[in-house]
């Protein structure tokens, strides 16, 4: 008898590989001979291809590897096209938007201009997969949850690299490219705007964040629970609720007195997933242009309570008369 | 089935070690600092700070001299900065120089020999200038230096030049120009605590005085023009005070906000002071000695070793922890020179 209960699939079933169901008009052919990978199928399934690329994602993937391109030559110039110092420096290294003087106008290539080339293109790859998937979902009969989803992450993006700066009216507002960069970037934002800590939107993503992390392990342990009785059979048991479905459920109202059901627990999901992004990007953008400091508008709103002060009073020496300037 | 799983668990466990490898190892200790339950620790490694202490133990200081008889301006020549001092006492804190700053070369390291009193050993005239700034720093910077005060050896530690000392960075771009600019940043510095931050934070900031505060004073905006690239430069120089001290951010600031005063520690406004005190002392100090040093003293950008916080703090938020040095050696505590004293160039 099958189990279910390991990290890995243990089971696979192998068999003739699929091509998928026949394509309509207007429509590329699949790319690729399907095949077997059994390590694929320890964690997924074990046929890999064929892939559909189309018209769309071929675009997509020139601009993506032509942004990715000019990004890794600027991080390559940068150590002297030493490929080594490329390879040891990697995560230090970046691509910097625009100094603050040049504002929303085009700076020199070496002073942001290459970032502004490599963002766009980078922007045309995300904007042209987001149509790819919209038009795979629907060549598959499928709703269009997948694509929506995805908006979500594309806001949170636009908002940090584009939206924001332009109201701001400096592209220096712009997320640099770069992984210890990016995140030196992060800090740098919310001690610039006064600590993030204190925009609610900010709290909010978090709460979505680790919600959806929480809602994430707490489905998954509870279908892997009750696969023994064919829980992992969730569709079906949206209208035909075997005892996997009634266990499952009891487990939660004993323990929480509420349960999901097998249909909802997808939408808590989808919503915790996409909101996460969503009000993130929403307290980005109220930072700087509408709030300039989040601490002193969380006072100025009660929102951060006072506490006793167990120092003596320090004055600021700049205020001082007579103060060493 | 087994030995799956029994070679995955080995893979997990041997990659978690190689992961884990590069971090300090527990226990560390926790220290509150503030009120409680605002995150205002300071938390430390102990094996870093018995490590730390050796280096931080002040020398065994000579015995006070005789303050009486000849003056060291009549029985020496050439005596521009200390002459009031007896001939006892002047010698005393020469042969203490000595041991702080050239322990191995002795009085020849700046003194001809033939002729102890011409100037003709740039090292001379650099030593004189900073006796003067060490009166100064003792005399007119106590909002930092309190009556700790420092000496020679606060910075040199037995070495000729202080081994915490910075040149301005070579900004211009690597390889091509056309593209690679590195915007003074992104590479693992150590003065930015090997953060990919702004790795000249003292060029503006302890040269020059440019803005460290970025952050705005009302809750909305009104005129705060402040780009996050500018809160960059600031974190860089604080990652700098922060490494330099071996303290963390809560050390000087609230946790709930960097920028507001109140509710800070006492600590933050005595690094208010030494930021001025370093830019004081680099400024009419160090940058006068410029035509003084030989150039194989001079960094890339031909600029003499400046001063920082790290010069003197050497990894502990008070330098020799706080042994007040200045104490045995009076004569640094007050400013002697005669205002005329110039900068002899050789």
């Amino acid at each position: 008898m099958p189990q279910y209960q390991n990290l890995f699939t243990a089971v696979q079933v192998t068999g003739p590989t699929s091509d998928g169901i026949p394509l309509g008009r207007g429509n590329d052919p699949r790319v690729g001979k399907p095949f077997m990978l059994h390590l694929a199928g320890r964690l997924g399934n074990a046929q890999i291809g064929p892939i559909y690329l189309g018209s769309f994602g071929v675009a997509s993937l020139i601009f993506g590897a032509l942004a990715i391109n000019i990004m890794g030559m600027n991080m390559l110039a940068s150590v002297n096209f030493d490929p080594i110092q490329f390879i040891r420096q990697l995560f230090w290294l970046a691509l910097e938007p625009p100094a603050p003087q040049y504002g929303l106008h085009l700076p020199p290539l070496n002073q942001g201009g290459w970032w502004m080339i490599s963002g766009l293109f980078l922007t045309v790859s995300i904007l042209l997969w987001w149509v790819r998937t919209y038009r795979r979902a629907r060549q598959l009969g499928m709703g269009t949850h997948v694509p929506w989803a995805f908006v979500g992450a594309i806001w949170l993006y636009l908002v940090l690299g584009f939206f924001r700066p332009l109201l701001m009216g400096c592209w220096c507002e712009a997320v640099p490219f770069g992984i210890f960069p990016h995140l030196d970037w992060t800090a740098a934002f919310s001690l610039r705007y006064g600590n993030l800590f204190y925009n609610p939107f900010h709290a909010l993503s978090i709460v979505f964040l680790y919600g959806s992390v929480l809602l994430f392990a707490m489905h998954g342990a509870t279908i892997l629970a009750v696969s023994r009785y064919g829980g992992e059979r969730e569709i079906e048991q949206i209208v035909d609720r075997g005892t996997a479905s009634e266990r499952a459920a009891l487990f939660w109202r004993w323990t929480m007195g509420f349960n999901a059901t097998m249909e909802s627990i997808h939408r808590w999901a989808w919503w915790f997933a996409v909101l996460c992004p969503l009000v993130g990007g929403i307290g980005i953008l109220l930072t700087g242009t509408v709030v300039d400091n989040w601490y002193l508008w969380a006072v100025k709103h009660g929102v951060a309570p006072p506490y006793p002060n167990v120092f003596p009073a320090v004055v600021d020496p700049a205020t001082l008369i007579g103060g060493k300037p | 089935m087994k030995a799956v799983t029994s070679r995955f668990l080995s893979w997990a466990i041997l990659g978690a070690v190689v992961l884990l490898s590069g971090c300090e190892r527990p226990p560390m200790l926790s220290e509150q600092h503030g009120y409680r339950g605002t995150g205002m620790v300071q938390v430390k490694n102990p094996r870093t700070v018995e490590e730390q202490a050796a280096n931080n133990t002040p020398p065994f200081a000579l015995p006070a001299a005789p303050t009486d008889g000849p003056r060291a301006s009549q029985a020496y020549k050439n005596v521009q900065v200390l002459g009031g001092l007896s001939t006892a006492q002047f010698t005393r804190l020469m042969v203490s120089m000595t041991s702080w700053v050239a322990p191995n070369e002795g009085c020849v390291y700046c003194h001809n020999p033939v002729n102890f009193a011409e100037d003709s050993k740039y090292t001379k005239v650099v030593a004189r200038r900073m006796i003067q700034m060490t009166q100064h720093i003792n005399s007119d910077w106590s909002q930092h230096v309190s009556t700790t005060g420092v000496t020679c050896y606060t910075c040199h530690r037995g070495n000729n030049i202080p081994q915490q000392v910075w040149f301005k960075k070579d900004t211009s771009p690597m390889g091509a120009d056309f593209m690679g600019d590195r915007a003074g940043q992104n590479e693992p510095a150590a003065s930015v605590g090997l953060s990919s931050l702004p790795n000249d934070p003292f060029t503006p900031f302890l040269l020059g005085s440019q803005d460290i505060r970025v952050n705005g004073t009302t809750a909305l905006p009104h005129d705060n023009r402040h780009s996050i690239k500018q809160a960059e430069w600031t974190y860089g120089l604080m990652t700098h005070m922060s490494e330099s001290l071996g303290v963390n951010c809560t050390y000087c600031h609230n946790t709930r906000s960097f920028a507001s005063w109140e509710g800070s520690p006492p600590q933050r406004s005595t690094a208010w002071y030494g930021i001025r005190m370093v830019r004081d002392v680099n400024l009419q100090y160090i940058d006068s000695l410029l035509g003084t040093f030989p150039s194989h003293r001079l960094g890339e950008t031909g600029d003499v070793a400046k001063v920082y916080c790290a010069t003197c703090h050497q990894g502990v938020n008070k330098p020799l922890n706080g042994a007040k040095m200045v104490e045995s050696y009076p004569e640094l505590k007050t400013t002697t020179a005669s205002p005329d004293v110039k900068v002899s160039k050789r």
